[in-house]
């Protein structure tokens, strides 16, 4: 169950790929089908397949819009756990995307999100959204997140 | 309009349809579009993913747009700019509600704001600001 999934033990390292299969088993997540690509000290890669629910319209085989923005939320919070090295109930408090192209037809779209800084009460990230090459953008993200709690408890290292 | 209210236009993407996005109503003739709480938005556990929060309030402001543009008796196609949202409040896992609000409508873009709600209509979960391009198909030449 959710609440004594190993992820979300405080205590416990975050690993990405080992919690992915919690955070993507059910509710909206798990809807969309998300899965785990990879990830850095302070970044993530996951993965939204293409599927014809997820159609914006009935013109272009495309990907909507609405399910880029979700997977790029997604992504952004757990650069954010991946980054802290540690599970912490965060809330997104403001998120801008940029659609600079439609992805192309029936083409997964893949979200690699960077957590580049982190304060006791907010953390900010940056994101991409492609569909095969990261030089070639079908969307950029730059969200800010708010703690529920706090990043630097007493006795947790500074970073 | 047919007699229950309801545009002869589709206002529903593929994507907000299988969400479980509906029109839940017209108010002044503008649609307030609802999602129930369904495990497909939930985020938090008892509480709705901020994405679904934002496709519910993207699919209000199409809908919108595609109303105001049918009405007007022009064809286009309606492609994002972008979308910027302010979460305000944690959404609970129940029926929340978007109504947009068209600011311009441009020839080429538009700019379109969005509640969304619970209980508390004056207590917004979350709001947005979007820019729409609207791609007009130009009547052929002669």
């Amino acid at each position: 169950m959710e609440k004594e999934a190993p992820h979300r033990d405080p205590a416990n390292v975050f690993d990405p790929e080992k919690a992915a299969p919690f955070l993507f088993a059910g509710g909206h997540p798990g809807w969309l089908g998300l899965t785990y690509l990879g990830h850095g000290e302070d970044w993530t890669e996951i993965r939204l397949p293409w599927r014809e629910e997820l159609m914006g319209d009935d013109v272009r085989r495309v990907i909507a819009s609405g399910p880029i923005f979700s997977m790029l939320d997604m992504g952004g919070g757990i650069a954010i756990w991946t980054r802290a090295r540690r599970f912490v109930p965060i809330a997104t408090l403001d998120m801008r995307v940029d659609y600079q192209r439609p992805a192309g037809e029936r083409a997964d779209v893949i979200a690699r999100c960077e957590c580049y800084r982190t304060t006791r009460s907010a953390a900010f990230v940056r994101g991409i959204a492609h569909d095969g090459d990261p030089d070639d953008p079908v969307a950029t993200m730059a969200a800010v997140y708010m703690t529920i709690g706090d990043f630097n408890p007493a006795g947790a290292k500074n970073d | 309009m047919t007699e229950t209210g309801e545009p002869e236009i589709d206002l529903l993407s593929h994507y907000a349809r299988s969400l479980g996005i509906e029109v839940s109503g017209f108010e002044d003739g503008v649609p307030v579009l609802c999602v129930s709480g369904i495990d497909a938005i939930e985020g938090r556990p008892g509480h709705f993913h901020g994405g679904a929060t934002s496709g519910l309030m993207e699919t209000a402001a199409y809908a919108l747009l595609r109303l105001a543009l049918h009405e007007r008796g022009e064809q286009a196609q309606l492609k994002p700019i972008n979308i910027t949202v302010q979460f305000l409040a944690a959404a609970k896992k129940e029926p929340l509600f978007a109504k947009a609000r068209i600011t311009k409508l441009g020839r080429r873009s538009a700019n379109v704001t969005v509640e969304a709600w619970q209980e508390e209509r004056d207590r917004p979960r979350a709001s947005a600001v979007m820019n729409v391009m609207i791609a007009r198909s130009e009547p052929e030449a002669t």
